[in-house]
């Protein structure tokens, strides 16, 4: 089953490649990873989405929870929360469909952030449904490049541990 | 005043109360080993290759239960040490290493000797710095200590770049320690202890599994409180030896692939497992499916990872096992004593049954020197009160077999990683450490040849470390393997030189001594004993020899192969050679 799995941590050189190499040494897959820093500049932010039985779940947040520059280790499962992520991507469509682009763009919420002759960069931000229809939408256009980030998520309001 | 980095760092050694490094100078730690030129608090001892300092550092914090300390120089010098370090990361034994760096300004530039250890070194230790401004040096020494020393132990590496040991700074040495992401779990939850309380109560054919986490945490008494109250036999993994008495009445020895017949039997047959310090290593579960099939299973350990990550548990309690065993005992007490003894008189008589039916035997000999033989000569003219070091292999299997420890620390060996070569430097450490023991490394004639420049670390100080290698010019336990599972195909595993260990001995000013027949093994072992220099004795033993019983890798631990399995015309045809 896929979890997310976020993480706060130290804002250190050095802790993404701890965080990274328990992942890599113990055979566990990353599927997707994002980091920033919080409002506490000391404090960083990692979400992860991984996949694994609840065996290895229960290793992968232990594990976690074990680096010393850890601080807390939240399995988003447990809680309602919101997952987000955000993707740029660059299509080259044929001209009498290129409003089609700007159409889709806007019904998905989306924004042109750059354009040229010949393309179109649309940022679309949504959960990962969200943003797969998109691409599946857009695969007819001509996407010449995509650029995906990893998930975030945040607990919702009133489930917060 | 502001003093150097160099300064720094013996003055934060002496607060943590270092008198011992073991190391090995280089360009980029000279700032260090100038001042230790003069300095009478602090002891260099040095080695003869780093891997010796770590394993020396290593068997010193094992014998001692103090932290080990080692300081290194950078690129081949930090890389040299990555066997001891991971060593002991396995094995949880405290440990602080320093490593000399290339200065800052050249670090990622492939500087003349440079390596990123913190990077070589991440996967292998508890934690590790890279220090960057010579004003966090006392903080980070102070917090090394802490972390490598508390929770469950393990070494933490500190890489110190050239500049940094030269630049200065102010000397502030933090009184208090707090990180805020590392908070060990020292009690037990109460809920838990009163459930594994219960368990242990009405179980009627339980088995304690002791390991390497009571000698760490001290436990020993705690542990033997908790068998003698309750009559529950005890199982000591081989890092647990010495954990519990090895003589008691109670000990069923050591569990799994070359444990007792009767401590398998007893794991298999139990209904209940009380896991106390232990991490169900592969070798002591055999196949994991089929391991105490009808158990229930309280697990103590300090780190919950350790925790269902091989077997399934139904009471984990998180902990450190001294902790743990003092709240448990507590609520034991009040049970009805008399009750256990009847119920588990039972249990206890079927254990002797087994014990008697297949006891940890071999085929004497008046010819040829059995391994065993020596390792069983060394128990009876020590008395059980030497510390013991092993290499890996069959001569670690037979220590661990052959020898009781009664005592925790006086057993030191690479369980987890099994690092051949640890033994020798493990034996100089631990022999800095209680200098007034008798200190034996029992070691193979491959084994001792990784490490065997360490002599002149043994000669140099002085050192009266004993070393009985059981010579049977083979890799004995991959020769065992490949007789047994691969259709005695030996490939690779004949060492048909291996240097003449007496002469070696003398080489280097150490006392060699030699014996071929079994009558010469006791005044040999005597002879060393009462020598006040390190002695390296050449046991020519029994070649054919190997370690019963034997649990083939990945099968349930009842599966054992005894030696009478052995068609006899093959055991005639080897004996030949």
């Amino acid at each position: 089953m896929r979890h997310t799995i976020s993480l706060l941590v130290e804002n250190k050189f050095g802790v993404l490649s701890r965080v990274s190499g328990l992942f890599s040494g113990r055979g566990y897959n990353i599927e997707s990873l994002s980091v920033g820093v919080t409002t506490d500049p000391r404090v960083s932010q990692m979400t992860i989405v991984t996949r694994g039985d609840d065996q290895i779940i229960e290793q992968i947040t232990k594990q976690l929870n074990k680096l010393i520059d850890v601080i807390k280790v939240t399995d988003m499962v447990e809680l309602e929360h919101v997952e987000r992520e955000m993707i740029l991507l660059k299509v080259a469509p044929r001209p009498e469909r290129k409003f089609e682009v700007f159409q889709l763009a806007e019904t998905f919420r989306g924004k042109i952030v750059d354009s040229s002759e010949r393309t179109y960069t649309v940022e679309i931000t949504g959960d990962e449904d969200k943003i797969e229809a998109f691409i599946n939408l857009m695969k007819p256009m001509g996407i010449k490049e995509l650029v995906r980030t990893g998930k975030v998520a945040i607990a919702r309001e009133g489930v917060k541990t | 005043m502001k003093i150097t980095g160099a300064e720094i760092l013996l003055k934060s050694l002496k607060k943590e109360g270092v008198k011992h490094i073991f190391g090995y100078p280089g360009g980029v730690v000279l700032n260090i080993f100038d001042l230790l030129y003069d300095d009478k608090d602090l002891n260099l001892i040095l080695t003869r290759h780093e891997q010796g300092a770590i394993h020396a550092a290593d068997g010193y914090a094992r014998a001692s239960g103090k932290v080990g300390v080692a300081l290194v120089t950078s690129g081949p010098g930090a890389t040299n040490t990555v066997t001891g370090i991971a060593t002991a990361s396995m094995d949880s034994i405290p440990l602080v290493v320093f490593s000399g760096q290339v200065p800052t300004m050249l670090i990622g530039n492939d500087a003349f000797q440079e390596a990123d250890i913190v990077g070589i070194t991440r996967p292998c230790t508890k934690y590790n710095y890279l220090v960057k401004d010579v004003g966090d040096l006392a903080h980070i020494v102070r917090e090394a200590f802490h972390i490598a020393s508390s929770g469950r132990p393990g070494p933490v590496l500190i890489d110190l770049p050239k500049d940094v040991t030269a630049g200065k700074a102010e000397f502030v040495w933090p009184e208090s320690m707090d990180i805020r992401s590392y908070k060990p779990r020292y009690e037990g939850n109460k809920w838990m202890i009163q459930k594994a309380a219960a368990l242990i109560a009405k179980a009627t054919r339980p088995v304690i599994v002791a390991g390497g986490g009571v000698v760490l945490s001290g436990a020993h008494k705690e542990l033997r409180e908790l068998a003698q109250m309750t009559g529950i036999p005890v199982t000591m993994t081989l890092m647990g030896l010495g954990g519990f008495p090895g003589s008691h009445k109670l000990s069923l020895g050591m569990p799994g692939m070359h444990g007792t017949y009767y401590a398998n039997k007893a794991i298999q047959e139990s209904d209940l497992l009380v896991a106390v310090g232990m991490r169900f290593d592969d070798r002591v579960t055999g196949k994991t499916d089929s391991f105490a099939p009808h158990a229930k299973i309280v697990h103590i350990d300090i780190d919950p990872t350790s925790i269902r990550k091989n077997i399934r548990v139904d009471i984990p309690v998180v902990g450190d096992v001294k902790r743990v065993l003092t709240q448990l005992n507590k609520v034991l007490k009040d049970e009805k004593k008399e009750q256990w003894a009847a119920v588990k008189k039972k249990w206890l008589a079927q254990i002797e049954a087994w014990k008697k039916e297949r006891p940890l035997s071999y085929e004497a000999s008046d010819k040829v020197i059995k391994p065993q033989f020596v390792v069983q000569k060394i128990y009876e003219l020590t008395r059980g009160d030497a510390v013991i070091t092993t290499e890996v292999g069959q001569n670690q299997m037979w220590a661990a077999q052959f020898y009781k420890f009664d005592k925790p620390r006086q057993w030191l060996t690479s369980g987890g990683l099994g690092t051949m070569g640890y033994g020798f430097p493990a034996a100089i450490g631990a022999q800095m450490a209680v200098p007034e023991k008798l200190v034996i490394d029992i070691a193979g004639d491959g084994s001792i040849q990784m490490n065997i420049q360490e002599l002149a670390t043994a000669v140099v100080n002085n050192l009266p470390v004993k070393v009985a290698i059981l010579n049977n010019r083979y890799l004995g336990m991959v020769r065992q393997w490949q007789e047994l599972f691969f259709q005695e195909r030996y490939s690779h595993t004949s060492l048909d030189v291996t240097p003449d260990f007496v002469k070696v001995a003398e080489a280097y000013g150490a006392v060699g001594l030699r014996a071929e027949k079994p009558s010469e093994v006791e005044p040999v072992l005597k002879e060393a004993f009462s020598t006040r220099k390190p002695v390296v004795m050449d046991f020519v033993v029994d070649w054919t020899e190997k370690v019963y019983p034997m649990v083939p890798a990945g099968a349930p631990i009842d599966h054992m192969l005894f030696p009478e399995e052995e068609k006899p015309e093959k055991k005639k045809l080897r004996a030949v050679k």
